[in-house]
């Protein structure tokens, strides 16, 4: 289920890349700000494209707790459970 | 460092009939018009269904922008960067890495806009704030959005660090953008600025045109005949988009670095008639048309019988006659003995905020290709304007020995805009 959930967590990412070389290497570590040297901006982008994907309400609080990509993962699994 | 002479060393364009500099000299030379019939107008019940807008661009963007990148640019972020990448190139300008962290602090661009954003806000922004759902708009809105959203992103995309401005003057928009930056490399703030502007092509732009019954309703059959300056059965002007950018540079700096000069910048000027003197909102002051004119030739230190050709704002309106005869009075010279004059937009229609700087871009082709391109349907030309006949090309000229050539635009709220440009020989 998280393999499947980090996939499709890739896919929302990627637009969001300018350097598409650092998707090749991407784990539950990943950060989503150093590694992937992703816009902070965008953050808000990228929470609300997960919402839509897997119709899910994330609250502002939860947002800024998403650092790597296992973290929302996490997020994501959690919400789905509850 | 003050009074250097300013060089045009490099150009870029998107325009309805054409992309780059040889499809639109090719264009021009050819009478190539890019007005279309456009299904979604008569879909929107407009009156005038037909208008100007590049082509092929879904594409064409891919090769200049990110996918990142391009989640926050509407089309005249898009138009206006294309144009913008295009004049860098031209200009023999390499585009150094993001992550090589260097500013240029030495460049900068004013590229202007008359409506902006609008299709963002209508299609985007307006629709989830009306509904409650602020917190769905994302992280791009504001940077579509903002008047100077143009500029500001063809700063990122090329490192720009002296002054990145969008102005905004109605159809003046693209020369006054020239003509400010020609000011600020002169005085020496900067060394090269972009210089132009551009128009996105959305319905919202358009609509508010077509309800003041100003555009043509009558060639919706027939779109290539539709934008129709200077003639009998002009009916109003075609609606077109796109952009246009210059690049700006002092002579000593494209001298030192052996750029390609095409053509030096003699002289500008920008007024306003205030909505008097015969102007108002949507008509020019004859009298601060003419001032505007003379001002330029003024600075440029020329004799009026030495511009080789003129290329007119020319809307196809009411108002081509009026401006043609305030050529002939503002140059004091009678009508056979007037340049060339034309009117670009009869290919383009009227490109609004990009109408200048397309137009600008032009009239530099037309000087380093020496020739004057015809104006299109202009055959019944209009009663008045008869006595300028000789002088309105229909077709394409060859003019080999092309010298000089003045640009002007009036725009809506009475603005007016005048550059002259020189062919450059080292």
């Amino acid at each position: 289920m998280e393999q499947e959930v980090m996939g499709k967590v890739v896919e929302i990412l990627r637009p969001f890349v300018k350097n598409a070389d650092a998707l090749t290497a991407v784990s539950m570590e990943t950060s989503i700000l150093r590694d992937l040297k992703i816009n902070s901006a965008r953050l808000v982008d990228i929470v609300l494209e997960i919402e839509d994907a897997f119709s899910i309400e994330v609250s502002d609080e939860a947002a800024d707790q998403v650092k790597t990509v296992g973290d929302a993962v996490k997020l994501i699994v959690e919400n789905k459970a509850a | 460092m003050t009074n250097q002479r300013v060089v045009v060393t490099g150009l870029g364009v998107l325009a309805p009939n054409g992309h780059g500099l040889a499809a639109f000299a090719g264009a021009l030379k050819e009478g190539k018009s890019g007005i279309r019939f456009h299904q979604h107008l008569a879909d929107a019940k407009f009156g005038c269904q037909v208008g100007g807008i590049p082509e092929n661009v879904d594409e064409l963007q891919r090769r200049y922008l990110s996918d990142e990148e391009l989640l926050a640019m509407n089309p005249n972020m898009i138009y206006a960067a294309i144009a913008a990448l295009d004049a860098w190139a031209d200009a023999g300008l390499r585009r150094a890495p993001a992550e090589a962290d260097e500013v240029d602090w030495d460049t900068g661009a004013i590229i202007g806009t008359g409506i902006g954003g609008i299709d963002t806000i209508a299609e985007k922004l307006a629709p989830k704030v009306d509904a409650g759902k602020v917190g769905r708009l994302g992280s791009t809105m504001v940077e579509q959005i903002m008047s100077s959203g143009n500029s500001a992103r063809i700063a990122g995309l090329l490192g720009l660090g002296n002054q990145v401005s969008t102005n905004s003057s109605a159809c003046n928009t693209g020369t006054e953008a020239v003509v400010d930056a020609f000011f600020r490399i002169r005085e020496g703030r900067a060394v090269r600025m972009l210089a132009g502007g551009s128009e996105g092509s959305s319905k919202y732009i358009w609509a508010g045109f077509d309800g003041m019954k100003v555009l043509n309703r009558t060639r919706n059959d027939a779109p290539t005949e539709a934008s129709r300056p200077l003639s009998a059965s002009a009916a109003g002007f075609i609606p077109g988009s796109g952009a246009g950018v210059l690049m700006l540079e002092s002579l000593a700096s494209a001298q030192a670095r052996g750029a390609r000069i095409y053509a030096e910048v003699l002289g500008g000027y920008v007024n306003c008639g205030g909505h008097r003197m015969g102007g108002s909102m949507t008509a020019p002051n004859p009298s601060s048309v003419r001032r505007c004119i003379q001002g330029a030739v003024a600075m440029a230190g020329i004799e009026p019988k030495e511009i080789g050709a003129i290329n007119g704002h020319l809307t196809a309106t009411f108002a081509d006659p009026k401006e043609v005869r305030s050529w002939s009075e503002a140059l004091g010279l009678a009508p056979e003995r007037m340049p060339l004059i034309h009117s670009t937009k009869s290919l383009i229609g009227h490109a609004l905020g990009a109408a200048g700087g397309i137009e600008c871009v032009a009239s530099v082709l037309e000087l380093h290709h020496g020739f004057v391109h015809g104006s299109a349907n202009c055959d019944d030309l209009h009663p008045e304007i008869a006595p300028f006949a000789s002088r309105i090309p229909h077709r394409s000229v060859e003019v080999p020995d092309l010298d000089i050539v003045a640009k002007a635009s009036f725009g809506f709220g009475d603005v007016n805009g005048c550059v002259i440009f020189k062919k450059f020989r080292s």
